[in-house]
């Protein structure tokens, strides 16, 4: 498999007076097709490292690479076309008076003649299942409309990445659930890469590998069953406990003995099973 | 201090090609020192209805009433600010709306405009930072360079300075990281059990109705569906999802469990300790038919 982003040893620092960097020497990789989510709590660093990749933030030192290009003043550019990025809160990205519009901005830019554009806004809409909504104001739309909206305009520009920098975090349960099943989909139709950061459990068990990261470092990585299985942990590392760890810790209480590993909810009602027949 | 809304309605921009009814025929009662969660999808009412909770809208039909005041289309807005004062509302990303140079400064303004003098709206101000679970050193920062967690809990404090007896919540958590989220509900459920704070939560988490209230309100195209305690109103959890609502995890879990294993649980398990309590009763007699 081959590497899509590399980062290197990377560290950054807001202020010069401020003692403590943002990022400390951070290494990591991603491969072609891979979606890897980073988690960390509030302030551990985890949208500056996004704000690295796609050159939004120059590292005061280390090397990030994107598609084989090494991120410098030169290749900046290219770099951004190869990225995409989804941002928190969905109403400060909007430019665009209606749904298309907002969509053909990016294109306008890159001088995208206008045939193929209207073509590659719509078939981007239909990706994301807001066709219907083309004619449509941003502003009236709901807050997961808007952020499919949002990866409608980074499909058009036919990226290899994107970066989803907590993204559902502002949405209602049913706009995230949009969202994520929006990602999944137009991960797979498009063969991205995704980086994912946030705090939801659903979006990391997405993910084939999960990145965690504390002041500025990454302290842990592995797939999600594995960093699931660490229980109790996982609300320092910035994520909600996952439903079945929660119940497990509430029947240690009364006593039950519950298996070490991570479980599913499926695995939950497995595990019950196996109890009761045994008695 | 009770809250009582009678046949109430509210039109934006009436008598103009642009009005549109937000709420109607709203019948609610929020109890003194209750734990009242408002839920309701995008565009059902919410923020219209909590924005009546201290008169910042006025009912275009119908009454409020709040404590003994009464509000009607036709109220003056004569001796609201004392209104204000009791009924504090968090807006949602109350951070948006700190201006002063420090920590201390921003959440003495509140105090200072009802008649507090600077020394003891920053005394005040000091003896809010650690219920909000920030330390003293925070007084003299600035707000802009704290973290959202950080001044989110800030701009809590700011309200709190009133000393309201009745705190309005719209989304008091969105954004904010799983520990910064608990943190902060705990915060409120404290009040709320210790100091006899009523408090009104609009939220979208229904495990945090789950766990918090004790009397829920649905919302739906701008009138109430129903109300009453979480415990009877997550029983049904099709009707919600006709509501494009949830229930709680535990509520979902605990019916996969009775259809699975044909368990029933009474009543309804709202947490996982409820529900682990209730599961362990039926695993133990499980043991017992074996023997």
């Amino acid at each position: 498999m081959s590497e899509i982003i590399n980062v290197k040893n990377v560290t950054y620092t807001y202020d010069d007076e401020d003692q403590r960097p943002a990022l400390k020497g951070v290494s990591f990789s991603i491969n072609k097709g891979e979606w890897v989510a980073i988690i960390g709590p509030n302030g551990s660093g985890k949208s500056t490292l996004a704000k690295t990749v796609n050159g939004l933030i120059e590292p005061d030192s280390g090397e990030v690479a994107v598609g084989g290009l090494e991120l410098n003043e030169k290749n900046v550019w290219s770099i951004r076309e190869m990225v995409g990025m989804v941002f928190q809160n969905p109403d400060n990205q909007f430019v665009g008076s209606t749904v298309q519009d907002d969509v053909a901005f990016g294109l306008e830019n890159l001088g995208i003649p206008r045939e193929e554009m209207l073509e590659r806004v719509r078939t981007a809409l239909e990706k994301v299942n807001m066709l219907e909504f083309a004619e449509r104001e941003p502003a009236r739309l709901s807050g997961g409309q808007k952020q499919r909206v949002a990866i409608a305009g980074i499909v058009a520009l036919r990226p290899d990445i994107m970066i989803l920098d907590e993204a559902t975090s502002m949405l209602d349960p049913q706009g995230r659930e949009e969202v994520l099943r929006t990602v999944k989909e137009v991960k797979e139709q498009e063969n991205l890469s995704v980086l994912s950061i946030t705090h939801d459990i659903d979006e990391a068990a997405a993910a084939n590998r999960v990145l965690v990261m504390r002041d500025g470092q990454l302290i842990q990585e592995g797939t999600p069953e594995t960093i699931f299985s660490y229980g109790e942990k996982l609300v320092e590392m910035g994520l909600d406990l996952p439903f079945p760890e929660r119940l497990k810790a509430s029947l240690k209480k009364e006593g039950i003995d519950v298996p070490k590993d991570y479980l599913t909810e499926e695995g939950m009602v497995d595990w019950l099973w196996t109890y009761v027949s045994k008695k | 201090m009770d809250i009582r809304f009678e046949e109430v309605g509210y039109t934006y921009q009436p008598g103009t090609p642009f009005q549109s009814r937000a709420l109607h025929d709203i019948n609610l009662t929020i109890k003194d020192s209750s734990f009242t969660a408002i839920v309701g999808h995008t565009g059902s009412g919410k923020s219209t209805v909590l924005q009546h909770l201290n008169a910042l809208k006025k009912p275009t039909s119908g009454q409020v009433t709040i404590g003994d005041r009464v509000i009607t289309n036709f109220s003056e807005n004569k001796g609201l600010k004392s209104l204000r004062k009791k009924v504090g509302i968090v807006f949602q990303f109350p951070e948006a709306q700190l201006f002063e140079e420090t920590v201390g400064k921003d959440i003495a303004f509140g105090p200072k405009n009802f008649g507090l003098s600077e020394e003891e709206g920053l005394e005040k101000a000091r003896e809010l930072l650690p219920l909000v679970g920030l330390d003293e050193t925070f007084m003299e920062r600035s707000p802009f360079d704290l973290s959202g967690g950080q001044m989110r809990r800030v701009a809590i404090a700011g309200v709190l300075a009133l000393e309201p007896e009745v705190l309005v919540l719209d989304e008091p958590t969105a954004g904010l990281d799983p520990q910064g989220r608990k943190e902060i509900m705990d915060m409120f459920y404290t009040l709320y059990k210790e100091q006899g704070l009523t408090v009104v939560l609009v939220t979208h988490q229904m495990d945090d109705v789950a766990t918090y209230a004790d009397h829920m309100i649905v919302l739906e195209k701008g009138t109430v569906m129903k109300e009453g305690h979480p415990r009877e109103l997550f029983k049904e959890a099709g009707w919600l999802s006709s509501m494009q609502l949830g229930v709680p995890s535990t509520v979902r879990f605990a019916h996969e469990l009775e259809e699975k294993f044909e368990w029933i649980f009474d009543p309804l398990p709202l947490t996982t300790d409820e529900l682990a309590q209730q599961m362990k009763d039926k695993l133990a007699s499980k043991a017992g038919e074996g023997l």
